[in-house]
């Protein structure tokens, strides 16, 4: 199981302004370990970010995105109070939900 | 004749003090943009996830005899984080030694928790999702209840006046292979290793600088680092034999370094290239 996200939402103007971070290896598969085996790739391909049941994001990402993962990014809309939902699944299928309170 | 000579030497002597002008010109806007590079990553410092990890650790009972950090006196009473890091190395009597933080974590481990010292200090620094180290972690969670707090190492205490003074020694101190002292890389203003300014730690605003911002999330190793990995890597670039962990020579430069940084506010767990 992967480790929880670290999430911080806060409202700026008429915005909703969010950042995460994930724990991720986000492995490209291009890399070799030491014994120059090549290291299978392991990656989040998919965020999805719920706000009142609507999608306010949703992404597809690859083997370029670096390892743990910072994601910020803004919203019209939400007030303090509001959840917020953050999803992500990788390529082993693996998948990590958490919620946060919008401050 | 004479006088063309002459006319070239002064020649050739503007162009090096021009060559220089631009040297200096690269090096400084090259330390522009790594400035800007680092400004670009102070927020969203994955160090928070190991916090956040380190924390959950502390609270949790743990170990073969099932007892959590709440017990573990990091020199403020037992179970007291906030502002702990900034009073370390400090003496602890019941340990009757000299301790910096990841020293008295593994002591608390084995004391208090039950673990041998074997498994306590297995994997003391980690490597990814298939090595994490429960220190690096807790270092993490305990150093971060530290922030804005000036940093105040007991220097007055005779232990740790000791020890400092040990490792004052040690930093000047030349040998290995490469007769290398610390003071050699960190002993004078305006050194580098490949673009890295290297901080001058006898001086105290380069120590204060330094110390202050380890642990440290590394990212170009994608993992957090601590201090005794910090000194335990720059034995290895000097090709001393390898610091042991916890060690005597590891406290006592840790307590040189961070006593030299005394008064500073300590701003870590910070993020490096």
């Amino acid at each position: 199981m992967a480790d929880p996200m670290k999430i911080r939402a806060n409202v700026v103007g008429d915005s909703t302004e969010v950042k995460v971070l994930m724990s991720h290896e986000m492995e490209t598969g291009q890399r070799k370990d030491a014994q120059g085996k090549v290291i299978p790739a392991w990656f989040i391909q998919n965020v999805r970010v719920v706000h009142n049941d609507k999608v306010v994001l949703a992404a597809q990402w690859g083997p370029s995105v670096a390892k743990n993962p910072f994601l910020s990014f803004k919203f019209k809309g939400g007030a303090k109070g509001d959840k917020i939902r953050i999803t992500w699944v990788d390529n082993h299928n693996d998948t990590r939900t958490d919620e946060a309170t919008i401050a | 004749m004479p006088g063309m000579i002459r006319r070239i030497v002064a020649a050739s002597a503007v162009v090096c003090v021009f060559a220089g002008v631009v040297a200096d010109v690269f090096a400084q806007s090259t330390a522009d943009e790594i400035a800007k590079y680092r400004d670009a990553l102070q927020d969203g410092n994955p160090a928070e996830l190991w916090e956040a990890r380190g924390e959950e650790m502390w609270k949790t009972p743990r170990g073969p005899k099932h007892v959590a950090f709440a017990s573990c006196d990091l020199g403020q009473g037992a179970g007291v984080v906030k502002g702990a890091y900034a009073q370390l190395p400090r003496y602890f009597a019941d340990a009757g030694r000299v301790m910096d933080l990841e020293t008295r974590l593994v002591w608390c481990m084995v004391n208090q928790q039950g673990y041998t010292h074997a498994d306590a200090t297995k994997t003391v620094f980690g490597n990814g999702s298939a090595k994490r180290s429960d220190l690096e972690a807790l270092a993490a969670y305990v150093t971060s209840r530290s922030q804005g707090v000036k940093m105040n190492v007991p220097l007055d205490e005779p232990h740790v006046h000791d020890m400092y003074a040990l490792g004052e020694k040690m930093f000047y101190y030349r040998g290995g292979t490469h007769d290398f002292a610390c003071a050699t890389c960190h002993g004078d203003d305006g050194k580098r290793i490949r673009l890295q300014d290297l901080p001058n730690l006898t001086k105290v605003e380069g120590a204060q600088k330094a110390y202050t911002t380890w642990p440290a999330y590394r990212v170009s190793q994608g993992e957090l680092r601590t201090f005794q990995w910090r000194l335990n890597d720059c034995f290895r670039q000097q090709r001393f034999p390898e610091l042991v962990f916890g060690s005597d020579a590891s406290i006592a430069l840790t307590a040189y370094l961070a006593g030299r940084a005394n008064g500073a506010e300590y701003r870590g767990p910070a993020i490096k290239r």
